[in-house]
């Protein structure tokens, strides 16, 4: 009986790697300190009915956030074990097999557990509040859609101590990850965690789509709309089209590994070329779903920092349409050197240097809103220039991808790799850190210190550039990309040691980043005013953090950049208060339920990966009566009363 | 001030609408899997089934369950429905196009 327990346990945990003891050491110490915390303080209640429970959009807003920085965190980390590897030549610091792990976590961590619950956050922090709403047109499905992506994210990352991580890439290309060369349950970790936050993508999708067609405050015309909506709705609409396409994709492989399918197999009648091309059906997209947002992100910060109106609005939606539509038409340069006719090469190639114009179109506006402005220099305006000149540069090498005899020489070389982390990191990273300062105070109340953020904004950046640029010189020497070590002899020591400074500059950059958020909740220049920036646009007009009805009375647009044009008025919605009487406030009540149907998820994902179809039909048949009691739900929402309202004004000194 | 996300209190009913969708769509779905398993027509004859039995998914999705034809501003339907095609015509087409490599002469 013991030794069949000690076998079990020795499959079951991850074992041999004396990284990952010391890991599974301080995972039970946060654990248990955690633990201790919340009950020494009494906070579990807390815990459960301020937040596990909450469907308020601006507290899901913030657990998105935090889940960002610490996946930031997690796949930072990966990263410079990674750089640490390769800094030298023939070094034993990790071997093939963990490397392999490694470079499969780092990417799919950082694009969908990282960049995915950023954007995310900054949707709901922002997007009601911009358009006068008072939630999002789905809260309910809106608290499903973080505990999804949170236990997907949570399967995805407990392969790291238990069972043993994926190592098939982060694209995962059968038919290596078929069964028979890739057993275990790594890729299963994978399949399973990818798609259950998946559904939660797609959920964020719908209910921003509908927020923002149904919910704008009135007078709110769309073109009348702030461009970081213009931007969320383009992003949404490539997420419902572009999701389904990977969830088709997971789940043939699946069936393929659980269910001894041959869709991808090279036996059988499968063709494994098929999953790459439903994985790049969704995988450019997706690159766009995560933009594109930063672009509307970008054009709030310099509109407000120059105080002007950004430069040819109509322009910019133009161009973030035309964006998301032309994304579902590049997807097959990501495999030119697949075989395909010259024909299928050629209209691909050439898509893909047509979004480069729209994208050329944004940038010029961003350069002319700032032309003859007053720009102030604060930290969302440094990320904001180090995105345009970044992303301006990450872009061209990407024209260069995109021409497919160029393609031929450098694909899979650190060429590609330094393209799409200029673009990903440079235009992705940088914008959403560019919103996340600027939104910062309206989230938390407080502004982060500027001083300290100034230091990480130049670690960050200069680091950046010394990691990734010798990348571009390595590509062309020929060094191909998942290599886990290269002999001394092949010349790219000098190279690869300064991207590995570079690499270790970005992480004392995030360093610091962290050092500012503690320090700035501590002695943070506190915003009392609600309008630290001095804004445009109608998240400003409310109470920083926002009451949790936001608007107490539903503000009347008239002009783009509402906020702005109010205060030219002399107006404000303190006036309304006075004005108007106070009226009951429609909001929806908290459920614990969103939480429990994606831990029946989880529970049957776990059960899942280790082919335990017991614990598979338990966990759904919870989905299932977790589903059917929400439809028999009748009293979800309810009334604050005037009274309350009133006096909660009266408290944030508005009334 | 009423939101348009709450429901009322209305008593419940059988939905029978949705159950004939759902009944229809597993049908739609079980034939296409059982040409496939059967062997008894010709590959082309199957592809070309499947792939009308597909078009018929689709518009039994939209009617049941998308309420395509319930509509209070025809313009959002009409755009979103224009992208949607759009788009399963380019996923779709280009993938068969992007896919067809292994019968031409390189």
């Amino acid at each position: 009986m013991l030794d069949r327990l000690k076998e079990f346990a020795s499959n079951f945990f991850v074992t041999g790697e004396p990284m990952i003891y010391m890991s599974d050491v301080a995972i039970v110490l946060v654990s248990l300190a955690i633990i201790f915390t919340l009950t020494y303080f009494k906070k579990w209640k807390w815990l459960w009915r301020e937040w596990i429970t909450t469907v308020d959009h601006k507290r899901i807003g913030i657990m998105y956030l935090i889940s960002a920085l610490l996946m930031l965190f997690r796949g930072g980390v990966d990263a410079l074990l990674m750089r640490t590897q390769l800094a030298l030549p023939n070094q034993h610091f990790l071997d093939a097999q963990h490397y392999n792990e490694i470079f499969t976590t780092h990417g799919t961590i950082m694009i969908l557990f990282m960049a995915m619950p950023f954007i995310f956050a900054l949707f709901n922090i922002a997007v009601p509040l911009q358009l006068g709403a008072r939630d999002v047109a789905f809260p309910y499905l809106n608290a499903i859609s973080f505990w999804m992506f949170f236990f997907g994210a949570l399967l995805f990352n407990l392969s790291f101590v238990i069972g043993g991580s994926p190592d098939g890439g982060w694209m995962s290309y059968p038919p290596l990850t078929e069964l028979p060369t890739d057993p275990g349950p790594g890729e299963n970790f994978y399949l399973l965690g990818l798609q259950i936050s998946g559904i939660g993508s797609i959920a964020t999708g719908i209910n921003f789509i509908v927020t923002i067609l149904k919910m704008r405050a009135p007078g709110m015309k769309l073109m009348k709309m702030p461009l970081f909506c213009w931007s969320v709705l383009a992003s949404c609409i490539v997420i419902i089209f572009a999701f389904p396409a990977l969830t088709i994709a997971l789940l043939l492989l699946m069936i393929d590994r659980m269910a001894g399918a041959h869709f991808f197999t090279m036996t059988g009648g499968g063709n494994p070329m098929m999953y790459i091309n439903l994985f790049w059906v969704w995988g450019h997209p997706e690159v766009y779903i995560v933009i594109l947002p930063a672009f509307g992100i970008l054009s709030e910060v310099v509109a407000t920092f120059s105080r002007k109106k950004i430069f040819g609005y109509a322009s910019m939606v133009a161009s973030l349409m035309v964006i998301s539509i032309v994304s579902y038409l590049v997807w097959a340069h990501h495999y030119f050197v697949m075989g395909a006719s010259a024909g299928v090469n050629s209209f691909f190639g050439v898509a893909s240097m047509i979004i480069g114009i729209p994208t050329g179109v944004k940038i010029f506006n961003w350069i002319f809103t700032m032309f003859r402005g007053r720009v102030r220099m604060t930290l969302p305006i440094y990320w904001t220039m180090a995105m345009i000149t970044c992303f301006a540069f990450g872009g061209m090498t990407g024209i260069m991808l995109a021409a497919v005899p160029i393609d031929y020489q450098v694909h899979n070389s650190y060429f590609l790799i330094a393209h799409f982390h200029q673009t990903l990191i440079g235009g992705v990273v940088f914008g959403l850190l560019a919103g996340l300062y600027y939104w910062w105070p309206k989230m938390f109340g407080f502004k982060l210190n500027e001083r300290l953020g100034k230091w990480a904004f130049w670690f960050f950046n200069i680091g950046f550039y010394v990691c990734f640029m010798p990348q571009y010189a390595l590509g062309f020497m020929g060094m191909t990309r998942r290599v886990y070590t290269y002999p001394a002899d092949a010349g790219w020591t000098s190279m690869n040691f300064t991207s590995t400074i570079g690499a270790y500059m970005m992480g004392v950059g995030f360093i610091f980043m962290v050092v500012q958020i503690l320090y700035s909740i501590k002695y943070g220049e506190r915003d009392l005013t609600g309008d630290p920036w001095d804004g445009r646009t109608l998240e400003w007009s409310v109470p920083s953090p926002a009451p949790e009805y936001n608007f107490a009375h539903i503000p009347e647009v008239e002009e783009r950049d509402a906020w702005w044009e109010m205060k030219q008025k002399g107006q404000s919605l303190v006036q309304l208060n006075h004005q108007k009487p106070f009226e009951p406030i429609h909001m929806p009540n908290n459920s614990g339920r969103p939480f429990i149907m994606s831990l029946f998820f989880f529970i049957a994902g776990f059960g899942l990966v280790f082919n335990w179809w017991w614990m598979g039909a338990v966990g759904l048949l919870g989905v299932a009566v977790t589903m059917v009691l929400r439809s028999q739900e009748r009293h979800d929402s309810h009334y604050i009363p005037a009274e309350e309202v009133q006096r909660s004004e009266a408290a944030l000194g508005r009334f | 001030m009423s939101q348009p996300t709450m429901n009322g209190n209305k008593a419940p009913h059988v939905p029978m609408k949705n159950l004939v969708g759902f009944l229809l769509s597993l049908i739609l779905t079980f034939a296409a899997l059982g040409l496939g398993l059967a062997h008894v027509m010709s590959f082309g004859m199957v592809m070309f089934i499947i792939l009308i039995l597909a078009v018929l998914q689709i518009v039994v999705q939209l009617y049941f369950f998308m309420h395509f034809t319930e509509s209070d501003g025809p313009r959002y339907h009409i755009i979103g429905l224009a992208i949607a095609v759009f788009f399963v015509i380019c996923i779709i087409g280009g993938s068969i196009w992007a896919m067809t490599f292994n019968s031409q002469a390189l």
